[in-house]
């Protein structure tokens, strides 16, 4: 693509799924996915990524720590279907059973330069009382057929979810050519919080 | 610390110093070098410091003359200090008042105040805090231990006031026990000794002594002086609060008081128990008594906090940003250009009572009192008015301005103005006059009555012998001047009558002058009347009577005018003097004056009759309430109170509405409460008061209302709308109604601050609420309408200069011009184009625009466009230009042909309505089901329990296992070549063998099968029939096969086999690419690909030509022989994930060079069993590699989808409906892999019960007449005739989906369709030629889900398969139908309860209710479903002329397909070979391909003998030419590269009607012999 005239816009992610804070949980890991439309294609990247088993600290804060990276490169040319994120969070429950322990997704910034986005995460509900009781039991909570869901509006409805806690996450963005074709995320009214560097 | 200035507090404040300055002076003092050991500098300082105040102190209190004999001296002071510590351990042993035991924990709490060095600490855990009742001497060293405890303490905060108190005590003991501190010195001394060597001398001094016991009952005494128990019990009030007060509630006061903290009363008990013990406890009490509290603080409901961390600087974004509440502005529906009063408003409704006129518990008495009351009220009312004697004045004034007005002309004659005044009087006088007569005459009918009701009441108070209402009239007489009277009775008299002459002669005079005129008229018409009768009679006589009629016509027919009597005087006189009489009293009589006194007394119940007593209970009982209702919301309502005895009822409360909306409406509703349930009596509607109605000025008014309620009593009381008479017969009835007034007051309310202010906002709006509120004229909904909104405008007319009515007017100004058409919709986003930012038109334009449009309606080509362009320039042209060229093909039909355009034109229709189906499906995809996002166990039931427990006692490793279901793969992270096919090619059965080229001998192998047998293929019939094998020589290679799989464009082979019956055994591994890289379900589903298994053979020729070489080189040239494939679609293998069977390949019917192989050694019995195949076969097993679940998910998908369309509309009955849906799950529940098909979705989309599908219908004549003896063939001929209507080629991309279930005549229209419409068609057929026939549903492969046909012949059950013509017997081993499970027919739907739903173990008798569960059974009603199939269908001959032109394009087009296939070579044609192959075909058509073969080969070998030919011809129906292209590609014809080769092509097709077509193309390659053996000869293996 010619410099005068690009055709597509880079966006470059990276960043890393930071900590998590699920009070009532422990030794869990997480995987990540991104959902995008259409126009979205990535780059360079891993588009998907499990984590490690991260334990609490028995000393300070209540906080699971992954710090687990992300880095990726999409092209795209249309900002619809702008990526999302989609985090889920599995760990073992009572008897040793894999469960998921919450989902959650969350916009990439639109705006380059460093973000940080704590998310809440939240579990599908069990039907019934009878229902909720066996998939303790059997360690086979209800969970979403595919992640993505969280991530779309599409079918929600029929829903119901429980909050679990909450998830950090922090991201450095980078953007090509997407002012060139004509969309302005920086304005001066955003770029003011943004740039104030928070270690 | 300071001292307090008090004095008597001081002595106190000393001894509390002497604790530790005693420790002080120990340890300051020589003899104690032990407090070396622990005392710091600065403690000493401070000590040295406390003692110079004690010692000012106790100065000091000396000087106070304190009586107490303290003694002090400064030298005795560390012993005396000492003493008393002792004493004080003592004291607290024997101490028994309360503040010995709280004296103990001041201690502690000191203690823990320092900072302990290691022995303090020790000294502290050993310390008992308790005091043993020990003696010292024992206890030395806890002695001494307390004693280090006391030093410890640090002269901190001593002004604890119950410290004083209690070292004053302890002073003052301390003279008293001075006898036993006389022991204690001495101890001391042995104490103070151990002092110096107490870490040393410790273990030595210990004495050695048995273990200490308290008796219990000791003990617990010790112990109840020590320890305090709270008691739970509640503490009496009086405890509580300051002596001598009462306890103060301030929640009564009215002052607010939070909700206290939920604490169990036994402990806010034990707690109150505790606080008392205290010093100062009271001052924990409220005045109420109550523990002080704050309010509450836990919340009833939980919050939380979204989570940030303290550390984070909160975003910006997220800080909370406080706004000061403020007050939503009111909602005021409809104000129109309305000054908005800001305030709001207030109206006081004060309603004091209620009072019935009628109440269906009045008794005659109180009717008769009412009206006697009413009368009265009349009365008063007239008399305060008193309009008589307002009209006499005025009479007189203005009689007396006419008299003066006549005095003054005095006869003369008057002036015009002055006559038309005096007119004006006299016409006043008389209308006054009328008026005063008419009050008169009132006044005495009013008083006449009054006397009349009260004759009445007293006559039925006397009747019943009791009173009910305690009115009485007096009559009161007043005398007056009888002289007086009669002057002015008579002087008006004469006044009146003097005016009436005047009035009468006035009308007299007009009269006579009407008469006069008159009169010369009557005249006149006289006059003429004779000049008339003259010319008449001059006439004649028929003339006179016409004449005569004539004039009656004319009604002239004038009378003589009488002339008007005058009027004479006397007689006016006398006629007044009557009248007068009659209304007036007479001069002289006494005034009656009446007065209604309530002073009688009612009689008491107990003297009353049954019936009244009744009638006065139920009084009781009655109570009664008004709702106040504004603006149709009930806003309040008053309390309910009982009925008086004089039927009022009083309320006397007022209500104050604070108003937002406009009033519209105000009313009451009157209740009556009998018994539990109110009961509306009336609704009495109260006009909204003037604005200068305030409260205060506002009078109260009495609002009438009535109900028509009808109540009957069988007691006293009258009932209400029940006629009832006073007379004794019972004449006169009277009916009366329940009615009553209720008197209130409405006004605004004065504001409180400025009473103005309100008024005048009010003002505002009640004035626009009179005139210009549209609301209140015209109703809401009017307000659409224009004409009546104009109406109202002009009536009120509105104030155009008003600002306020600038909108309005403008509206009425269009809407009465009608210059400007005013819209008849309301529109909703009235700026709606400002926000689009682009025009339309750009956006037409725009190709991205419309690409990215075409994306989101899910268009089938643009459904998963990635990465759309962003600049226009970069979109092909080509890209939108497709998908036009395919919405204009719909309307433009390329018409080759008559008969392409009619074929275009259907499967054009055919196209929309698959699209409407599948944008139909596409919407029910977004409707989503909670399984479908949520993965969720289901409950696990006992059965499934069962099982899993079963699976543990199978063994680890079966002989024999089975196939195992593999992890399933989600489709989201699958990308190109992940997804394999895996096809097995396990072996094949029949394969034809090559027929030896060498081998002249011509073997007539003629198949003995028959027609007759064709019923009968149990039977080894054929057994005999071949010997085509006997020639062969054992060393000639039979054939070579192999299989080549080919699978979107890629091939795969497998290694040559031998013989007819080869054993493969080879995995191919096909790699899969959905389509645009999108493997979606819904994408993978619409895959349309085919996966062809081609079977062929492999020949080898050697190709060297010297022999010398073949020791060192092979040079081979191999060539391949089609001899058959099998077809399989992708759907299939992805809809059922695994396909395992055996398939029949493919053959064509002739293949030139190679014959069937009906096996070698021919005369062994399991002959018998191969003969049943009339086929090759080929075992294959294929799936695809990793399994997609999806195929699981788009079946429940499917279930739920295809609910949806059962929703979606149906002509079918509900109950059918219902009965079907709950059929199916019954049949789920049981059999869940079986399939029930009861219900389906015809063309358009409805639901239909399946068997309305089934009706008989006659097939073609000319199939009927051609073999009209044997109905074996006519039924095969049927079946052929149906096969050849083409499947529909892309039915599989929502054959899963949903079915289409067209009707046969749509079906022969369209000429395309799935199995099941050939199902139909053929199971009508069959019905029609007279056969018992079903439908199958169930499954089979390689198509899955299918429908075939049953028939029932010779007691033999025939499964057909309609889309390929062919029949098998029910136990037939390689019959496709693999399972069935349900059979319908026009009258019923059975479902297979079978164990077994293979056909072959199952058994159709539907009459067994043991086998086939009905649909409708016996008991339960058919409801005669009428067939939604035509009475018959209509048949039409094909065109001959269209049928040959497009058999000459076919093989032209493949003819040249061939040449372009084969690039590198030259194609030659061979004409005579076509020739001779274009005769075969129609013979081939005729045995449809059966039993001619050999002849056939015979024939062409003849015509051909230097040639060795490879072909076959092929069969298929026509549906389009690509297909066919497509066939002969596939067969590898072309690959051949033999340089001399030649190729011969015949098409054939043979019209059926409908346009139903049968293609027979006839492929073949030639060599010629002479060039084969030239150039290599065959190889020998």
């Amino acid at each position: 693509m010619a410099a005068a005239s690009p055709s597509v816009f880079l966006l470059l992610v990276n960043g890393q799924i930071e900590s998590a804070n699920l009070p009532e949980f422990d030794d869990l890991y997480c995987k990540y996915c991104f959902v995008y439309g259409h126009d979205w294609s990535p780059v360079s990247g891993l588009e998907e990524g499990i984590s490690q088993i991260t334990s609490k600290s028995r000393v300070t804060q209540q906080d699971l720590v992954w710090n687990f990276p992300i880095d990726i490169t999409f092209k795209s040319t249309n900002p619809f279907g702008w990526p999302q994120v989609v985090v889920s969070v599995y760990g073992p429950d009572v008897f040793g059973n894999d469960v998921v322990r919450g989902y959650g997704a969350v916009h990439i910034p639109i705006t380059p330069g460093r973000h940080k986005r704590t998310i809440p995460l939240f579990v599908p509900e069990s039907t019934s009382r009878l229902q909720k009781f066996t998939s303790w039991f059997l360690g086979r909570r209800p969970e979403f057929t595919d992640p993505k869901v969280v991530a779309q509006g599409e079918g929600r409805e029929v829903t119901r979810v429980r909050s679990q806690g909450f998830l950090t996450l922090s991201f450095n963005i980078v953007t090509k050519d997407l002012k060139k074709l004509g969309y302005d995320t920086t304005s001066e009214m955003i770029s003011v919080p943004e740039a104030t560097y928070r270690p | 610390m300071e001292f307090t200035e008090e004095a008597v507090v001081l002595p106190a404040q000393v001894s509390s110093e002497i604790p530790s300055t005693s420790i002080e002076g120990q340890r300051a003092l020589p003899p104690c070098p032990a407090s070396h050991l622990w005392t710091s500098a600065a403690e000493y300082i401070v000590r040295e410091r406390m003692r110079e105040k004690l010692k000012a102190g106790r100065t000091k209190a000396k000087t106070t003359g304190q009586q107490e004999p303290q003694t002090s001296p400064s030298d005795r002071e560390p012993f005396a200090l000492d003493d008393l510590e002792f004493r004080r351990g003592d004291e607290k042993v024997s101490s028994r008042s309360r503040v010995k035991r709280q004296d103990s924990m001041p201690w502690r709490k000191k203690i823990q105040h320092d900072v302990p060095t290691s022995q303090e600490a020790y000294n502290f855990f050993a310390f008992s805090f308790f005091p043993e009742p020990l003696d010292m001497v024992t206890h030395v060293y806890m002695r001494r231990s307390s004693e280090h405890e006391t030093c410890e303490e640090e002269p901190s905060g001593p002004d604890d006031e119950q410290e004083q108190k209690e070292k004053e005590e302890e002073e003052e003991k301390e003279e008293e026990e001075a006898g036993q501190e006389m022991e204690d010195p001495s101890l001391l001394k042995l104490e103070d000794r151990h002092l110096f060597i107490i870490d040393k001398v410790v273990p030595d001094l210990l004495e050695v002594k048995p273990a200490e016991f308290l008796d219990y009952q000791k003990r617990c005494e010790k112990e109840k002086s020590l320890l305090f128990t709270p008691s739970s019990v509640r503490v009496p009030v009086s405890l509580k609060v300051p002596e001598n007060l009462q306890p103060r509630y301030l929640e009564e006061e009215g002052l607010y008081v939070g909700e206290r903290p939920d604490v169990s009363l036994t402990n806010q008990n034990i707690l109150e128990n505790r606080l008392l013990q205290q010093e100062e406890g009271m001052k924990w009490f409220g005045d109420d008594g109550q523990v002080i509290a704050l309010p509450n603080p836990i919340r009833e409901y939980s919050t939380r906090l979204p989570f940030l961390s303290p550390l984070e600087h909160i975003d910006p974004a997220l800080e909370t940003v406080n706004r000061k509440t403020a007050k939503s502005k009111p909602t005021r529906y409809y104000t129109l250009g309305m000054a908005d009063p800001h305030g709001d408003m207030q109206l006081d409704i004060d309603i004091p009572g209620l009072m019935f006129t009628h109440h269906s518990l009045f008794s005659r008495e109180h009717v008769l009192a009412d009206r006697l009351l009413q009368s009265y009220d009349h009365f008063l009312v007239r008399k305060q008015k008193n309009l008589v004697s307002q009209l006499r004045d005025k009479l007189h004034a203005i009689r007396t301005a006419v008299q003066n007005i006549s005095e003054l002309y005095n006869g003369s004659s008057l002036p015009p103005t002055i006559q038309r005044r005096v007119d004006e009087y006299k016409a006043e006088i008389r209308y006054t006059r009328k008026l005063l007569n008419s009050e008169l005459e009132k006044d005495q009918t009013l008083l006449k009555s009054m006397i009349h009701v009260w004759k009445n009441i007293k006559a039925l108070r006397d009747l019943q012998k009791f009173t009910n209402t305690p009115l009485k009239l007096l009559l009161r007489r007043e005398e007056v001047d009888k002289i007086k009277e009669e002057q002015m009775y008579e002087s008006e008299i004469q006044a009146e009558a003097s005016e009436l002459m005047e009035e009468y002669e006035e009308e007299y005079q007009k009269k006579l002058a009407d008469f006069k005129a008159k009169y010369a008229e009557w005249k006149a018409w006289k006059k003429k009347q004779k000049s008339r009768k003259k010319m008449k009679q001059e006439q004649g006589e028929e003339g006179k009577e016409q004449e005569e009629e004539h004039d009656q016509e004319q009604g002239i027919n004038l009378e003589r005018p009488k002339r008007p009597e005058p009027v004479d005087q006397n007689t006016l006189v006398q006629q007044i003097r009557k009248r007068v009489y009659a209304i007036r009293k007479k001069p002289g009589e006494p005034l009656l004056i009446p007065e209604l006194t309530s002073v009688g007394t009612i009689t008491a119940t107990e003297l009353c009759p049954r019936s009244e007593v009744l009638r006065r209970e139920d009084m009781l009982k009655r109570s009664f309430f008004i709702k106040i209702i504004f603006n149709n919301k009930v806003v309040s309502q008053t309390t309910s109170r009982s009925l008086n005895s004089d039927f009022r009822v009083h309320f006397g409360q007022i209500f104050n509405l604070k108003i937002y909306n406009q009033p519209e409406s105000l009313k009451f509703q009157v209740f009556e409460t009998m018994g539990l349930f109110p009961q509306m009596i009336a609704e009495v509607f109260i006009p909204i008061p003037e604005t200068t109605l305030t409260t205060g000025s506002a009078p109260f008014e009495d609002y009438e209302f009535s109900s028509y309620q009808r109540v009957l009593f069988d007691h006293g009381g009258v009932g209400s709308d029940v006629p009832f008479s006073f007379e004794a017969d019972g004449s006169n009835k009277v009916i009366l109604l329940t009615s009553g007034k209720v008197s209130c007051s409405v006004s605004w309310a004065v504001g409180e601050t400025s009473g103005e202010m309100n008024l005048q906002q009010s003002t505002g709006v009640q004035s626009t609420l009179k005139k210009h509120d549209i609301i209140s004229s015209v109703r809401v909904s009017a307000l659409r309408d224009m004409k009546m909104l104009s109406k109202w405008a002009l009536e009120s007319r509105l104030d155009p200069n008003d600002p306020n009515n600038t909108k309005l007017l403008q509206i009425l100004k269009f809407a009465t011009t009608g210059e400007v058409q005013i819209p008849n919709f309301f529109r909703l986003e009235e700026l709606q184009e400002e926000f689009k930012f682009l025009k339309d038109k750009e956006f037409q334009k725009s190709k991205r625009f419309k690409l990215l449009e075409l994306r989101n309606r899910e268009v089938a080509e643009f459904r998963n466009y990635k990465l759309i362009p962003i600049m226009e320039r970069e979109i092909p042209d080509k890209l939108l230009q497709e998908y036009e060229d395919r919405l204009k093909e719909i309307v433009v039909i390329d018409a080759k042909t008559q008969l392409d355009a009619r074929r275009t034109l259907a499967s054009n229709y055919l196209q929309k309505v698959r699209e409407t189906v599948m944008t139909r499906f596409l919407i029910a995809k977004h409707h989503h089901n909670l399984w479908d996002i949520v993965v969720e166990e289901e409950i696990p039931s006992l059965a499934l329990l069962g099982i899993s427990f079963f699976t543990l006692l199978e063994p680890k490793r079966p002989l024999k296992p089975t196939r195992k279901e593999r992890k399933k793969v989600t489709a989201q992270n699958l990308s190109d070549g992940d997804i394999k096919i895996l096809v097995n090619v396990v072996r094949a059965y029949d394969i034809p063998i090559r027929r030896p080229i060498v081998s002249k001998t011509l073997v007539v192998s003629k198949s003995a099968r028959t027609g007759t047998e064709i019923f009968a293929p149990g039977q080894p019939s054929q057994s005999a029939s071949h010997a085509s094998g006997h020639g062969w020589q054992f060393n000639q290679v039979l054939v070579r096969p192999f299989v080549e799989v080919t699978f979107q464009h890629a091939v795969q082979n497998t290694s040559a086999a031998e013989g007819p019956n080869p054993n493969w055994n080879e995995e191919l591994e096909l790699p899969f690419r959905a389509p645009r890289g999108n493997y979606s379900t819904s994408s993978l589903q619409s895959v349309k690909d085919n996966l062809f298994v081609n079977v062929f053979d492999e020949l080898v020729f050697d190709m060297l030509e010297d022999d010398r070489e073949r020791g060192t080189g092979i040079h081979t040239r191999t060539e391949r022989h089609w001899l058959g494939s099998v077809r399989i679609p992708f759907t299939t293998i992805y809809f059922q994930s695994q396909i395992d069977g055996t398939f029949k390949i493919d053959c064509p019917p002739v293949l030139l060079g190679y014959v069937k192989y009906y096996g070698i050694g021919s005369d062994g019995g399991y002959d018998a069993v191969r003969n049943l195949s009339n086929g090759s076969y080929i075992t294959l097993f294929i799936t695809v590699e990793p399994q997609l679940a999806i195929a699981e998910a788009v079946r429940e998908k499917r279930k739920s989808h295809c609910f949806l369309f059962l929703k979606f509309d149906s002509d079918e009955d509900e109950k059918l409906l219902q009965a079907a849906e709950k059929f199916h799950k019954r049949a789920l529940l049981k059999f869940p892999t079986r399939r029930c098909l009861t219900s389906v979705t015809d063309i358009h989309g409805k639901t239909v019960f399946i068997s309305r599908y089934v009706r008989p219908l006659d097939p073609p004549a000319e199939l009927l007449e051609t073999s009209l003896n044997n109905p074996q063939a006519t039924a095969e001929l049927v079946a052929y005739f149906v096969s050849l209507i083409p499947s529909l080629p892309d039915s599989v991309s929502f054959a899963g989906i949903c079915d289409l279930w067209c009707t046969c005549d749509q079906f022969l229209h369209l000429l395309a369709g799935d199995e099941e419409e050939h199902a139909v068609l053929l199971c009508n057929y069959f019905l029609a030629m007279g056969k018992n026939a079903w439908l199958i549903i169930g499954n089979a492969i390689p198509e899955g889900p299918t429908v075939y046909v049953l028939t029932y012949e010779q007691n033999k059950f025939i499964i057909w398969n309609p889309s390929r013509g062919q029949f098998y017997s029910q136990y037939e081993t390689f019959c496709p139908l693999q399972s069935v499970g349900c059979l319908v027919n026009a009258d019923n739907v059975w479902f297979n309860i079978q164990q077994y739903d293979s056909p072959m173990r199952m058994n159709f008798d539907v009459s067994k209710s043991k086998f086939w569960k009905p649909f409708f059974t016996k008991s339960g009603s058919h409801p005669n479903l009428c067939s939604i199939q035509p009475e018959e269908l209509i048949y039409y001959p094909t065109d001959k002329t269209a049928v040959a032109e497009l058999q000459d394009r076919i093989e032209k087009l493949l003819k040249e397909k061939i040449t372009e296939w084969r690039p590198r070579h030259p194609t030659r044609w061979n004409r005579y070979c076509s020739s001779s192959l274009r005769q075969f075909l129609p013979m081939l058509e005729m045995s449809r391909g059966r039993d001619v073969g050999d002849e056939h080969r015979l024939e062409l070998q003849n015509l051909l003998g230097d040639y060795r030919i490879c072909g076959f011809p092929m069969h298929m129906p026509f549906s389009d030419i690509e297909p066919i292209v497509e066939a002969v590609y596939s067969t590898g014809v072309h690959k051949n590269d033999i340089f001399n080769l030649e190729f011969a092509l015949a098409v054939y097709i043979c019209p059926y009607p409908n346009n139903v077509l049968s293609v027979w193309i006839y492929v073949a390659s030639l060599v010629s012999k002479k060039y084969l053996q030239s150039h290599m000869s065959e190889s020998s293996y």
